[in-house]
């Protein structure tokens, strides 16, 4: 035998460094994995939900009421058995409002007009074109439906890591810390809400889902609804991809801002100021 | 063998201590729930698939459900009668078999199984 066992651990040593070495070397310097993980969610083919909201109209309205319009949060939440914890650390947000400033803080201006400063701004999932929650869910419990573009989720695959919560740059996203069916009583008499529509457990994420149930009947999400119901028509649902919708009319005629576009998200939310 | 008389003696005691649940049950086998129709579901004789199939695998057909819904968007299945279903077990499925206790539960009760659908699908109100 020419190797002695000193020999061997030498050459084995070797052997394995230069292994090891040599994988992450191909790793690295193949092309194909890598550089497709940089290139995002591909381009959705044909239809494109999207959501204009007209903050003037909602404004005016909220004027009107002495605590202001909470009718599209109502019926959302009505119709998708929220619960209310009472506390806001354990809100489950599907549609919400914020403060102008919250909302849109690449639009800092301190001499803001009257009309807007610290008013409050209708917010949902802005059903991103480019979605990082989708991007960083580990089971793909959130996937964005190829054939309309909406940001679903898959509440039988969510495994609650909660990474969709940490991408999402809009808060969009809530953690059921609690089971809903325990949500407190005296907060929420009649629950559930709706029998026809599931609940969640403790321990999933959920958000907006542009009301695919009703969609898929043809009718409009349940916050449109809400708001056609009281004449004030300020959201507005259509198809970005039809250059003659009902949505694309509005854009071609309005100015329109978008919740933080520099971040490449593409947003399918636009609100008209 | 030292001792072998009260090593065996032992042995049989504890043989039969281990077996004593097969005694003690012997022919007292529960006997399989049958679920109970409502009037609904009599009147409409038919499923959404034939009854041996239902009976072997609903959950089959509950989870290729929930996956054509929720992951591809089909709403609708097809019976082969011909007939077309809205895919929804709160809204279809439970639409007829409003029994919840005694069409699922009894049964699964029985085979000790705990399907986890219950955790958010909402059961149906049953009249006591």
């Amino acid at each position: 035998m020419g190797v002695d066992r000193r020999e061997f651990l030498k050459i084995a040593g070797m052997a394995a460094l230069f292994g090891l070495g040599g994988k992450a070397a191909v790793d690295i310097f193949a092309p194909g994995e890598l550089q497709a993980s940089m290139e995002g969610i591909p381009l959705t083919k044909g239809k494109r939900w999207a959501m204009v909201i007209d903050i003037r109209k909602c404004l005016d309205q909220q004027a009107k009421g002495k605590d202001g319009c909470k009718e599209c949060i109502m019926a959302c939440h009505r119709a998708h058995n929220v619960p209310d914890w009472g506390d806001p650390k354990h809100a489950i947000k599907w549609i919400w409002q914020d403060t102008f400033e919250h909302s849109f803080p690449n639009q800092h201006n301190p001499f803001i007009e009257e009309g807007l400063r610290h008013r409050p701004v209708i917010l949902l999932c802005n059903h991103c074109f480019n979605p990082p929650c989708v991007r960083v869910c580990p089971t793909q419990a959130t996937f964005k439906r190829e054939e309309d573009g909406i940001v679903c989720m898959d509440m039988h695959r969510c495994i609650g890591c909660r990474f969709c919560m940490a991408a999402c740059p809009y808060g969009s996203r809530s953690f059921n810390w609690g089971d809903p069916r325990k949500a407190p009583k005296e907060l929420n008499p009649d629950y559930p809400t709706n029998r026809a529509y599931p609940e969640r457990t403790k321990g999933v994420v959920e958000k907006c889902d542009f009301c695919i149930e009703l969609i898929s009947k043809g009718e409009l999400p349940a916050c449109v609804q809400a708001c056609d119901k009281l004449k004030v028509h300020a959201l507005t649902f259509g198809d970005l991809a039809d250059p003659e919708s009902n949505v694309r009319k509005l854009l071609s005629e309005r100015y329109t801002i978008r919740r933080k576009p520099e971040l490449g998200t593409e947003p399918n939310l636009f609100y008209i100021v | 063998m030292y001792d072998g008389g009260k090593i065996i003696v032992g042995l049989i005691i504890g043989l039969g201590l281990l077996l004593s649940p097969f005694f003690y049950n012997a022919g007292k086998a529960a006997k399989a729930p049958d679920p109970e129709l409502t009037a609904k579901a009599k009147e409409a004789k038919a499923c959404v698939a034939p009854l041996k199939y239902m009976q072997e695998s609903h959950f089959t057909l509950l989870d290729e459900w929930r996956h054509t819904v929720v992951r591809d968007g089909e709403r609708y299945y097809t019976s082969s009668d011909g007939k077309r279903y809205y895919k929804s077990l709160q809204t279809t499925c439970l639409d007829c078999h409003s029994n919840y206790s005694k069409f699922c539960l009894q049964c699964h009760n029985y085979v000790d199984v705990d399907p986890y659908c219950w955790d958010c699908h909402i059961q149906p109100e049953e009249k006591k």
